[in-house]
């Protein structure tokens, strides 16, 4: 079955909107935190298909590194959230805006 | 002697540098390991440096035998700048070698004096550590007026002129906390120093003058030209000698600038014996003898050199009748037999004048010796009776009515003493007699006004040394210090008996007759006429010294004063006498229009706030409070209060404020919520997006 490339780029597309949206209007961290790691991979599936598009394996290796800084990131991203729970009590998000001017 | 025994002398100038190099290898050995060695070592050190300084310079004699025209001895180049190229070289002739061997010889001698002198002076005034530093002061004052007298440049002469009135000021202030109100010595040192100045300020102008006129400043090549230039020259060789002659007073210590030379006796007494009697103050009368050539091209300096010479030794023989100071009268004493030497020099009487300055070298000293001999004898006797702390008393040891009959008491003092005052009043056949008899017969023949001055001045001279003779030696003890007086150790008596040889048979030197030294000094000083033997000038001064003596005997010896009585001059001179004693009141005139004036001057610019201490106010403090302050508010109200506040003040505000508002409003961008910035990233995205898609076009 050969799936044209248009479909995947539609796919990974709709995922990338929906990372987007989760980011923008949700409060709770970790699920903001899913929703960029949705982001990630809607980026890995565009990755993907413009390889097997071009036949370069070029775009498989960058989405190894993907993965891997994600992993690192979720590892530090998750340890930041316990922190601030910690310390603050709470994990929503529009509560964190101390920095504000 | 035989010219062929003398041909190996010629070598010999190539030593002539360790006449200076001798005391200065002394005085550098006891620098370094003086501390470390006994006390007498140390002396020993320096008289043995001085020793050979001695021995070196009568190799130059014999060098000098054998080639009379003497040498140049080049040691280094010196200053080398464009045409200036002055070489540091010794002039070795047979005028720097008679000083030579004077400065050595009584330096030695005095040195080995003051191995004993020093030794009782520094325990009694309590600081023996400063034994080592008066011979190293001492071997630097040799090596220095080494430099002087072998100087074959104007430069290199000053460089001793000035480095001996170092050693002078040291010297003269060795005990610096010593004195009136223990500022005494060091007062006298200054002043010393500070009087000098005012001559050499004269001899620096003459040296500027000559190399202005003749480009150089060798004596050689300045005589030469001078010479050459024939009636040219006269104008400025005037000027040259008449600068050089105000260097001479103040350094031979003669009219207006002496005043230094009488407090200069509150130095130790061999400093006053060796540079206050025997060398540093007859450095002017070499000067004027080296510049002989000069003098001779300029009759109206050499006049002048004559007049204040004979003025000098007249008015200092006076002050010199009045003084109770064992040292001051032969202070007094040195600035008249200066002035005598002085005069005859500057009447071209070369060789008198030279003459008169060996002898006087000779029996000069031998008098100082002799007074500190006495002194300490007296001391000694003061210090025994009334114990160890007895130096707080009023008690003087150098004052001669607290003497009188040390004749039985200090025997080899009394008789050297009795030499050297003999010689000083010129009583045949000692040796002072042939000097100034040769300087009054130099002076009758060329200037009748200086021979009476001179030979008033002879009068006065045997009569004062008199009357100190009887003062000290007559009569009865005046108090029990000069009773208990007792004799010093044999290494100050000794030397002592050495000069004393040399002040009796000195004037063997120049014999009527034989003209040793005049000869010898022709070498050098071509105008010398050797002139004869005057027995009628002879008969009257003799007359003069023995009628001068005989009144002192009349008036001290015949009824020897008694303890705590009046001079007996005071009565019968009266007011004169009490002029006398004040030397007639120059130092309070010096110190009136002078000193005062110059301290009012150094009070007028005294700043800030040391004025208070000054007891002044400098100018500039009128002018800071009355033209600078009101100046300055006048200033602060316009800039502070124009162009500060309304004009600077209000660009800063603004622009400030406008920052200020600019941030606040920006700052509400920051609000702290992430979806904020996550949405403005997202736009930001689709506007690139957008421009990319269909901007880029």
């Amino acid at each position: 079955m050969n799936v044209p490339t248009i479909y995947v780029i539609g796919l990974s597309a709709i995922l990338f909107a929906l990372g987007v949206t989760g980011v923008l209007v949700r409060r709770n961290v970790i699920v903001i935190f899913m929703s960029i790691e949705l982001m990630l991979n809607a980026a890995n599936l565009a990755f993907i298909a413009f390889a097997r598009e071009a036949g370069s394996m070029a775009g498989q290796v960058f989405v190894f590194f993907v993965i891997a800084v994600a992993a690192a990131e979720v590892a530090v991203g998750l340890a930041l959230i316990v922190a601030i729970h910690r310390s603050r009590g709470t994990i929503d998000i529009d509560e964190i805006s101390s920095l504000h001017g | 002697m035989i010219m062929s025994q003398l041909a190996g002398a010629v070598g010999w100038f190539g030593l002539a540098p360790w006449v200076i190099g001798f005391p200065l290898l002394g005085l550098i050995v006891n620098i370094l390991i003086g501390s470390k060695i006994p006390e007498r070592l140390v002396g020993w050190i320096a008289s043995a440096a001085v020793g050979l300084a001695f021995v070196v310079a009568v190799l130059q004699f014999l060098a000098v035998q054998a080639d009379p025209a003497g040498r140049d001895v080049a040691v280094a180049t010196w200053i080398s700048v464009g045409s200036l190229n002055i070489q540091w070289a010794l002039k070795v002739d047979s005028l720097s070698v008679m000083m030579m061997l004077m400065v050595s010889g009584v330096s030695a001698l005095i040195h080995v004096y003051a191995i004993g002198y020093m030794h009782a002076d520094v325990r009694f005034k309590g600081d023996p550590r400063r034994y080592r530093r008066f011979f190293v002061y001492f071997n630097l004052f040799v090596a220095l007026m080494m430099v002087l007298v072998t100087a074959d440049s104007y430069l290199m002469m000053f460089v001793g002129w000035e480095g001996v009135g170092l050693c002078s000021y040291l010297l003269i202030s060795f005990w610096f906390e010593g004195g009136l109100e223990g500022l005494g010595n060091a007062i006298a040192g200054k002043k010393a120093f500070v009087v000098n100045r005012i001559g050499d300020v004269g001899f620096l102008l003459a040296m500027f003058v000559t190399f202005w006129t003749f480009g150089s400043l060798q004596f050689d090549a300045v005589f030469h030209q001078a010479e050459s230039m024939g009636a040219a020259a006269v104008g400025p060789v005037t000027v040259i000698t008449l600068l050089l002659l105000l260097g001479v007073a103040g350094k031979s210590a003669q009219l207006p600038l002496f005043v230094w030379l009488p407090d200069a006796m509150a130095g130790p007494t061999p400093v006053s014996a060796l540079i206050h009697a025997a060398t540093m103050v007859t450095a002017g009368i070499y000067l004027v003898a080296r510049n002989h050539v000069l003098f001779a091209l300029a009759p109206v300096s050499a006049n002048t050199a004559a007049m204040l010479g004979a003025l000098t030794a007249l008015f200092s023989a006076t002050i010199a009748v009045a003084q109770y100071d064992i040292k001051k009268v032969l202070a007094y004493s040195t600035i008249s037999q200066l002035g005598f030497m002085l005069a005859a020099v500057g009447l071209g009487g070369y060789v008198a004048g030279l003459f008169h300055l060996l002898t006087h070298a000779f029996f000069k000293a031998l008098l100082f010796l002799g007074a500190g001999s006495v002194i300490q004898g007296v001391e000694h006797a003061h210090e025994a009776s009334h114990g160890e702390h007895a130096h707080g008393e009023a008690f003087d040891p150098q004052d001669m009515r607290n003497m009188g009959g040390l004749r039985t008491r200090m025997k080899t003092t009394f008789w050297v003493y009795l030499i050297a005052g003999l010689s000083l009043a010129g009583v045949p056949p000692l040796s002072g007699f042939f000097s100034k008899d040769e300087i009054l017969l130099d002076a009758l023949h060329a200037n009748t006004v200086v021979y009476v001055l001179l030979a008033a001045a002879a009068f006065l001279t045997a009569f004062y040394i008199g009357r100190q003779l009887f003062m000290v030696f007559g009569g009865q003890p005046r108090t029990e210090s000069a009773k208990d007086a007792k004799e010093n150790p044999p290494v100050m008596t000794l030397p002592l008996v050495g000069l004393a040889l040399l002040a009796a048979f000195g004037g063997a030197l120049n014999f009527p007759g034989g003209h040793v030294l005049a000869d010898w000094l022709k070498l050098t000083i071509s105008e010398i006429e050797i002139s004869g033997f005057d027995f009628q000038v002879a008969g009257i001064s003799t007359a003069i010294a023995l009628v001068a003596l005989v009144l002192a005997w009349w008036i001290y010896g015949r009824k020897p004063m008694t303890e705590g009585a009046q001079d007996p001059l005071r009565s019968s001179l009266g007011a004169l006498f009490t002029a006398l004693s004040r030397k007639w009141w120059v130092d309070e005139l010096y110190g009136a229009t002078i000193v005062r004036g110059y301290e009012g001057l150094a009070a007028l610019m005294v700043v800030g706030e040391d004025a208070q201490f000054a007891g002044g106010k400098f100018w500039t403090d009128w002018l800071d409070q009355i033209g600078m302050r009101k100046g300055k508010q006048a200033a602060r109200g316009l800039l502070g209060m124009v162009v500060d506040l309304s004009f600077v003040d209000s660009i800063m505000i603004t622009s400030g404020g406008l920052a200020k508002g600019v941030a606040q409003r920006l700052s509400r961008l920051q609000t702290g919520y992430i979806r904020n910035y996550a949405l403005a990233i997202l736009l930001g995205i689709l506007g690139v997006l957008v421009f990319m898609i269909f901007g880029g076009g």
